[in-house]
């Protein structure tokens, strides 16, 4: 079936070639920091994570939100989904696994990352995230492999892709609330230490990943002629309006919680982020995009008649991603660190090779979800 | 008389093969099976004896184990260090503190907690909590995650962002250089204390500021010390329990 990904046109091949040299790219940025550590990155003694991490954890809620179309499709029989639910399942394969490269790409000793495996270590968070994710893929690929093998061969999926498929929804939420405890228990971080992340986690995954969706389908509609139907990507579009609201609402609660109860502890993370720390406000502006451009775009996408144009509807879906995106790719991990055990604040800048890295493991992805989305389309247009 | 001749031949060969001509180990040091919990390493520090612009026990402690010295940079690797009194005990009272205790430095280091959050968050147990209190790295199994960084409330833990051999001042023999890529931090001298020195930190005060016992031993001289002076530990709101001690 993997054969159908071969014949394209020449904007596909383009956009095949493209992705290529950027992975050209992130693989000789990555033998320079093979070659003299990580120290070639922005990371250091005080912010030990950076963009990577951040990546990383803005994927898993990418990764999570296929949810948002198999739970409706499977369990309420939701037809509108019918042509968009192997999509969300492509898209959550190849999120997961650009997640695994950016743990990859940030570990030190790369070449020991089995002594997860050969070492495992339950009271480890880590330990059950590299499990969740794994499993999550294998999952989503397996079935809608079968599924979408079936639909070729014209014959109904086998029985046992149903109990994998209503497998994977429970899975999806385990992965993002893993991840979120991957910070959430870590004394003396007080951003992170907070029991709204896991919740918020998923609000803000479901909210950023049905608006990647959403402009997927309206991708495949131009470049490939495959519309996965306007009532889908309504209905989508107010399941992530909805999912951005709880994200925002959530983010009101850390700040009434640190800014009524006065806390210094409580408070620096979010002042670094927003309003700036002892003269250091590097993100400022970042997060206020972030705000403004997100509560913008929940407000078109709950808006009927904005929500019904394709043109407004794109835009606010774009709006959702980018402010999800700084709140987790940039915002979160960074803002997490400062200030230091020590209380100093120290600011993060990464750098070309981080850079590089981060952009070939997003061209890898891209890839992988174009090569899984070319067969689907092919194998629909057959029909 | 096949036997005689067969330990000749291994002695001969002692000489021979390095393998054989490794250090001896104090087999002393291990006559008796450690029992998990029994002896709980620790450590208090009088930071009124604390010499100002005195450093011999950082110089020592990082020449013995072959600490990296990358200065002051992000890259900075270090198992002990002098913090002012504020960053040392950021959620100790500060408000209208005498100026000499403000501007007092403090010797930090890893605190070797009783309940360690760094260990907790590790993946492969490449650090973990000896039978003897100490909070370990086993430097061979670290997989460079820094999760313990993120997790450890002190800041007492360095990664290896670039070789640190190059950056190694004085080749100590006393201690293994590390490999770029994984984490490391102070750990206590256990390769003294199973000789049956004492750490080298406190070896090397010339002020005796620094006093090193068994915690769970309630005759010893830490103990005695903590009962009759009034002293602090880094952040104990955590839960963390840790073994180093301060008299301010």
């Amino acid at each position: 079936m993997i054969e159908k990904a071969l014949k394209g046109g020449r904007g596909y091949w383009a956009w095949i070639a493209l992705l290529l040299i950027l992975i050209g790219l992130g693989v000789s940025a990555y033998a320079r920091q093979m070659s003299l550590g990580l120290g070639v990155t922005g990371m250091g003694r005080d912010i030990s994570w950076g963009v990577y991490i951040a990546q990383f954890t803005f994927l898993v809620g990418v990764a999570a939100s296929a949810v948002m179309v198999v739970l409706p499709y499977y369990l309420h029989n939701q037809k509108a989904f019918s042509k968009i639910v192997i999509v969300g399942e492509f898209l959550a394969v190849s999120a997961a696994l650009m997640c695994m490269l950016f743990i990859l790409a940030d570990m030190g000793k790369p070449q020991r990352v089995l002594n997860v495996l050969l070492y495992p270590s339950p009271h480890s968070m880590v330990f059950w995230d590299v499990m969740v994710l794994n499993g999550y893929l294998l999952i989503n690929l397996v079935s809608a492999w079968a599924v979408l093998g079936a639909e070729r061969r014209g014959v109904p999926a086998a029985a046992w892709t149903r109990p994998l498929i209503y497998l994977s929804i429970p899975w999806a939420f385990s992965i993002h609330t893993v991840t979120a405890f991957l910070f959430a228990g870590l004394p003396a971080r007080h951003l992170w230490l907070t029991a709204v992340l896991a919740p918020r986690f998923l609000a803000s995954a479901f909210a950023a990943g049905t608006a990647i969706l959403i402009l997927i389908t309206f991708i495949l509609k131009k470049t490939a002629a495959f519309d996965v139907g306007q009532d889908a990507r309504q209905k989508l579009a107010v399941l992530g309006a909805y999912a951005g609201t709880a994200n925002f609402f959530f983010l009101g609660t850390e700040f009434f919680t640190a800014f009524y109860s006065n806390v210094p502890a409580h408070k620096q993370s979010l002042q670094y982020l927003y309003f700036g720390l002892q003269g250091h406000a590097p993100l400022v502006p970042w997060m206020w995009l972030s705000l403004i451009v997100g509560l913008i775009s929940v407000g078109m996408l709950m808006t009927p008649s904005l929500r019904h144009q394709n043109g407004w509807l794109a835009s606010a879906c774009a709006g959702l991603v980018l402010s999800i995106w700084i709140d987790k790719g940039v915002g979160l991990v960074i803002g997490g660190f400062v200030p230091t055990p020590l209380e100093a604040v120290v600011d993060y800048v990464p750098t070309a090779t981080e850079l590089s890295v981060t952009l070939g493991i997003w061209a890898i992805g891209l890839l992988v979800l174009t090569v899984l989305l070319k067969t689907l389309v092919s194998v629909r247009a057959q029909q | 008389m096949a036997g005689l001749g067969a330990l000749a031949g291994i002695g001969a060969a002692a000489g021979m093969l390095p393998l054989f001509a490794l250090e001896q180990t104090d087999m002393s040091a291990f006559s008796e099976s450690p029992v998990p919990g029994k002896v709980r390493w620790g450590m208090l520090i009088d930071t009124r004896k604390c010499r100002d612009g005195c450093s011999g026990c950082v110089v020592r402690c990082h020449h013995d184990h072959n600490v990296p010295d990358f200065g002051k940079s992000k890259n900075e690797v270090k198992w002990i260090w002098k913090s002012r009194y504020e960053e040392a005990f950021p959620t100790a009272s500060q408000q209208f503190q005498s100026p000499e205790v403000e501007n007092r430095k403090v010797l930090t280091l890893c605190n070797h907690c009783a309940e360690p959050p760094c260990t907790r968050a590790c993946p492969t147990e490449a650090t973990f909590r000896r039978w003897d209190g100490i909070v370990s790295m086993d430097y061979h199994r670290c997989i460079g995650c820094r999760f313990c960084m993120a997790a450890c409330p002190y800041g007492s833990r360095s990664f290896n962002w670039q070789d640190p051999r190059p950056a190694v001042r004085e080749l100590s023999a006393t201690y293994p250089t590390r490999e770029r890529g994984v984490v490391e931090k102070c750990n206590f001298c256990s390769e003294r204390l199973v000789k049956g020195l004492l750490p080298a930190c406190v070896d090397s005060c010339t002020e005796k500021a620094m006093t090193f016992g068994d915690l769970n031993d309630p005759v010893s001289e830490i103990r005695a010390l903590l009962a009759s002076n009034e002293t602090m530990q880094r952040k104990p709101e955590l839960g963390t329990l840790p073994s180093v001690f301060y008299i301010i």
